[in-house]
C-alpha cells in the first residue's frame, strides 16, 4: 500500500495518546514554550472514548499543572468521604480498620471520585484552548526513524479491506514528523512495544507485570447512593495465589463505579476475570447496592503493576515514554492518574530544555523523574506487589503491613518480579475448574450483553488487528495444554473456540475488542500481537465511565 | 453551480442512547456526537458532484449549539468549501430549521440543496420536505441516485416496493437515502486543511427566525425488553400457543 505517497506534516512535538499523561505533557509544553507546535493523536473516536479507570483521583499533579482547576470546571466533584477495606469470605465481608491504619498509601482523604474519561475530555478542551492540535480518531501505526532517531509516527491507512487491499474509500496514513515524540499510549502501548525493542529499553529491569481491570457503571436508586463512598475488597472469590479484588465508588448523580482487578500473573487457566467480576456483585457486601439499579456501561483495560523495578529506560533518541506505557502506576495506592500526569509534565519540561540545548535525546527526563515525588512514591511501595506474588494474598497482606508500619517503605531490600505474566499459567489438567454462576440478567450479566454497553465498534471490512503469529502454536499450546485461556481472560468475547469436539480452532471476533491489551500480555507463548485497528474503532465509553 | 448541504450534529450511531432517569429525554452529556450519517451521504454526494465538475461550490450549514462547528469542520474535511454555523441552544424542530434554511437559500442562492432524508436522533424526516414547501421548489426525497443535466435533476427514489425515477427542474431539493453513496473518510491531512476553511457564525435571530418550540415532549421511554423465547415440543403445541397465548392466528 506504500505506492500512494503519504502526506507529511512537521511539528515540534508529537504525542501519541490522549490520556492523562499525554494531555498533561501537551498542556505543560504550551505553558513552558507557547511557540512549540504540539500535535496529539488519539486512536479513540474522541478524547475520553478509550479511557477506563475507577477512578479515585489524587489531585496532586493537577494542582501543579492547572492550579485553578477547581474554579475552571474540572469534573472532579465527589470528594472521598468514607472508605472501607473488606476481606471477603463466601458469605461475609469483614472490615479491616487496621489496614486503613497500617497502609497509609490506601488513605483517600483529599481525593476525588471521578470519571477519568470526563477528566480527559476536560483536559483535552484545556489543551486545545492553549493551542494544542488534537486529532482523535487516528491511530499511530508506525514509528518513523531516521539515522537511529525517532522522527515521529505515521497514522494507519483507512479503508483497507479485510484482505489487506485498499477499498473504494481508501485513505493512506499520514506522517507526523517531530523533533521529539512522546509515547503516551497507556498500559502496553503497541508503538511503545516496538520502541522498547528498537532501543532495548527493558534491558536490566524486571519484566513488567499487569492486571486486568473490568468495570461497570451503574445508576442506583437515590436511597442507596452514598456519594463519596469508596469500598475495596480482597479475599473471596480469588484463591491465595491470585492477586486482585473489587472496587465500588459512589459518585456523581446516583452513579456507582464497580469493577474488579485480577493480577495477570494468575496461575489457574480456568479463571475468568469477567465471571469473577460478575459473581462478586452477588456477595452480600455488594449486592444490596445493585438491586433495583440500572447498568449503564461496561469496559475493560489492562494496567501496569510492576512498579519501580519494572520501569524501562525512559528516553531514546528523539523521544520518551510517559504514563502507564512506561509503568508509573502505584499499585498499592491503586492509582496511576496523578503519576501519569506528573510524568507527562516532567517529560514536557525535559523536552523544553532539550529544544534549548538542541539535544537528540531528552535525557534530563530521567533525572527529573528520579528527583520528583513520583519516584519517592513508587520507591516507598516497591516491595508490596512483588510480595503478593511471592507470598500469596495473605502473606502479601502481612508483608505489606510490616513494610508500611515498621519499615515505612524504607526496607533495605528490593523484591524482584521473577516471571512475566505469560509464564505463570499452569496446564488445564492440573488447574482446578471453577464453577461460575449463570447470569441472572438483573445484577449479573453475560459477556456479550456487557460488551454491547461499551459502544464498541470497528469498521467491519478491515484486516484483523489481533495477529496470531502461528495457528499451529495455538493448537498445541493454547488448546492442548491450557484449553484456550484467551476465551476466558478476554473481557470482550473476542476469542472463541469453534468445533471444540472434532477440530478445535480459534475464531477471532475482532470487532468486539475493547482495546484492553490482555491477550498481548497473557498469551502463554506471546503468540498474539495487538496492533492498532483503523482509527476511531474500539469502545466509545460514555460520560460517567 | 452552487450546492447547499445542511448537516446536523447527533449522537454517534455507534452509541446506544440512554433515556434519562427522569424520562425527559435522551442523555447527551459526555456522549460522543458526530454528523448525522444521512447528512454525511449528502455531503459526499455534493463532493462527488464537485469532483465531476458539475458543482463549483459547496456550502455546508449547521443549526445547533456551538459544538456543531466540529460537524461543519468534518464536512469541510470531506470536501465542502465553506460553512455557516447558525448557533442556538434551542431545540431544533424541523419547521424552525427549514425556516432558517429558507433564509439562507434566499441569501446564498444555491441551485441544489441536498439534505439527509432524516436525522437519526428524532427520526422526523421532515426538514427537506418543509424546506421544499417553503421555497416552492420541486423535491426528490429518499434519493438513491442523482444525475444532473441541462438544468434538471433526475432522481431515483427508494419507495415501498421499488424505485421511482423523477425529473426535477433546478433549483431543487434532494434528500439522501442510505444507498446513494458510501461516504469517504475525512483524512487527517484534509482535517488539518479544513481548519483553515472559512466558517461564518450567525444566529437564528440574524435571519429573523424564532426557534421557540411548537412541540412539547410528553415523555421518553426505552422500548420494553423482549420476552425470552420458549421451546415447543410439536407443531400442534406451536399452533395452540400462537392461537391461544400469542393470539396471532
Amino acid at each position: 500500500m506504500s505506492e500512494n505517497p503519504r502526506e507529511i506534516m512537521e511539528f515540534d512535538v508529537v504525542i501519541i495518546g490522549g490520556g492523562p499523561s499525554g494531555l498533561a505533557a501537551a498542556i505543560r509544553l504550551r505553558q513552558l514554550a507557547p511557540d512549540t507546535s504540539v500535535c496529539l493523536i488519539e486512536k479513540g473516536s474522541e478524547i475520553g472514548a478509550h479511557i477506563l479507570s475507577g477512578a479515585v483521583v489524587e489531585p496532586r499533579a493537577l494542582d501543579e499543572l492547572l492550579p485553578h482547576w477547581r474554579k475552571t470546571g474540572a469534573p472532579l466533584n465527589t470528594p472521598v468521604s468514607e472508605e472501607h477495606m473488606l476481606y471477603l469470605t463466601p458469605t461475609r465481608g469483614y472490615r479491616i480498620p487496621i489496614l486503613d491504619r497500617v497502609m497509609p498509601h490506601m488513605r483517600n482523604h483529599g481525593n476525588y471520585i471521578a470519571s477519568l474519561g470526563e477528566v480527559c475530555r476536560w483536559l483535552g478542551a484545556q489543551a486545545e484552548e492553549m493551542g494544542v492540535e488534537i486529532y482523535p480518531g487516528f491511530a499511530g501505526a508506525e514509528v518513523l526513524t531516521e539515522n537511529g532517531r525517532v522522527m515521529g509516527v505515521a497514522t494507519g491507512d483507512m479503508g483497507v479491506g479485510r484482505d489487506g487491499k485498499p477499498g473504494d474509500n481508501y485513505a493512506p496514513g499520514m506522517e507526523l514528523r517531530a523533533k521529539y515524540t512522546i509515547f503516551a499510549e497507556g498500559c502496553r502501548g503497541s508503538l511503545t512495544k516496538q520502541v522498547m525493542e528498537m532501543y532495548n529499553l527493558r534491558k536490566g529491569v524486571d519484566p513488567q507485570t499487569y492486571g486486568l481491570g473490568i468495570k461497570e457503571l451503574w445508576e442506583v436508586p437515590a436511597e442507596l447512593h452514598r456519594p463519596g463512598l469508596v469500598q475495596h475488597s480482597f479475599g473471596w472469590p480469588l484463591d491465595d495465589r491470585t492477586y486482585g479484588g473489587a472496587w465500588m465508588y459512589h459518585f456523581g448523580e446516583n452513579l456507582v463505579s464497580y469493577g474488579f482487578v485480577v493480577g495477570l500473573d494468575y496461575p489457574n487457566t480456568w479463571l475468568s476475570p469477567f465471571d469473577e467480576m460478575q459473581r462478586v456483585k452477588l456477595h452480600p457486601s455488594f449486592r444490596p447496592y445493585f438491586e433495583g439499579g440500572r447498568r449503564l456501561s461496561y469496559g475493560g483495560r489492562a494496567l501496569s503493576e510492576g512498579g519501580l523495578q519494572s520501569i524501562p529506560r525512559l528516553t531514546f533518541p528523539g523521544g520518551m515514554l510517559v504514563g502507564d506505557t512506561a509503568g508509573f502506576l502505584n499499585v498499592p495506592k491503586i492509582k496511576g492518574t496523578h503519576t501519569a500526569m506528573k510524568s507527562g509534565m516532567l517529560a514536557a519540561e525535559a523536552v523544553a530544555e532539550a529544544f534549548l540545548t538542541n539535544r537528540v535525546e531528552p535525557g534530563s527526563y530521567t533525572r527529573r523523574i528520579r528527583e520528583s515525588w513520583l519516584w519517592d512514591e513508587l520507591r516507598g511501595v516497591r516491595n508490596i506487589r512483588p510480595a503478593f506474588a511471592r507470598f500469596g494474598m495473605k502473606g502479601g497482606a502481612l508483608y505489606s503491613g510490616i513494610d508500611a508500619m515498621l519499615l515505612r517503605g524504607r526496607a533495605p531490600w528490593t523484591l524482584h518480579t521473577r516471571h512475566a505474566d505469560n509464564e505463570t499459567l499452569e496446564p488445564a489438567s492440573i488447574s482446578p475448574k471453577i464453577d461460575y454462576p449463570k447470569p441472572d440478567g438483573k445484577v449479573t450479566f453475560d459477556k456479550l450483553s456487557s460488551v454491547f454497553l461499551s459502544n464498541t465498534n470497528h469498521e467491519e471490512d478491515q484486516p484483523v488487528h489481533l495477529k496470531v503469529r502461528s495457528t499451529s502454536m495455538w493448537k498445541t499450546v493454547n488448546w492442548d495444554v491450557f484449553r484456550s485461556p484467551e476465551s476466558r481472560y478476554c473481557p470482550a468475547g473476542v476469542y472463541e473456540v469453534v468445533d471444540e469436539q472434532a477440530a478445535p480452532a480459534l475464531q477471532i471476533n475482532s470487532q468486539n475488542c475493547v482495546h484492553c491489551k490482555t491477550c498481548d500480555i497473557k498469551d502463554p507463548t506471546q503468540n498474539i500481537d495487538w496492533v492498532t485497528p483503523e482509527g476511531a474503532g474500539g469502545p466509545n465509553y460514555p460520560g460517567g465511565m | 453551480m452552487k450546492v447547499l448541504v445542511p448537516v446536523k450534529r447527533v449522537i454517534d450511531y455507534n452509541i446506544k442512547p440512554r433515556v434519562k432517569a427522569d424520562g425527559t429525554g435522551v442523555e447527551t452529556a459526555g456522549v460522543k456526537m458526530s454528523m448525522n450519517p444521512f447528512d454525511e451521504i449528502a455531503v459526499e454526494e455534493a463532493v462527488r458532484l464537485k469532483e465531476k465538475g458539475v458543482a463549483t461550490e459547496i456550502v455546508v450549514v449547521s443549526i445547533g449549539e456551538a459544538k456543531s462547528q466540529d460537524t461543519l469542520r468534518t464536512a469541510m474535511a470531506m470536501g465542502a468549501d465553506r460553512s455557516i454555523l447558525v448557533e442556538t441552544d434551542s431545540v431544533t424542530e424541523p419547521l424552525a430549521v427549514a425556516k432558517v434554511l429558507k433564509a439562507l437559500v434566499d441569501k446564498e442562492k444555491p441551485d441544489l440543496v441536498i439534505l439527509g432524508k432524516q436525522a437519526i436522533d428524532d427520526d422526523m424526516n421532515a426538514t427537506g420536505q418543509m424546506l421544499a414547501g417553503l421555497l416552492g421548489w420541486p423535491q426528490g426525497t429518499f434519493a438513491s441516485k442523482v444525475e444532473l443535466h441541462d438544468g434538471k435533476a433526475t432522481v431515483t427514489r427508494e419507495i415501498d416496493g421499488g424505485l421511482q425515477t423523477v425529473e426535477l427542474a433546478l433549483p431543487a431539493i434532494v434528500t439522501a437515502d442510505l444507498r446513494l453513496n458510501e461516504p469517504r473518510y475525512a483524512s487527517l491531512p484534509n482535517i488539518m486543511k479544513a481548519r483553515k476553511k472559512p466558517m461564518e457564525k450567525i444566529t437564528p435571530a440574524d435571519v429573523g427566525v424564532d426557534m421557540t418550540p411548537r412541540l412539547s415532549i410528553v415523555s421518553v421511554a426505552e422500548p420494553t425488553g423482549r420476552k425470552a423465547g420458549i421451546k415447543v415440543g410439536s407443531a400442534a403445541e406451536l399452533v395452540a400457543k400462537l392461537r391461544n397465548e400469542a393470539k396471532v392466528i
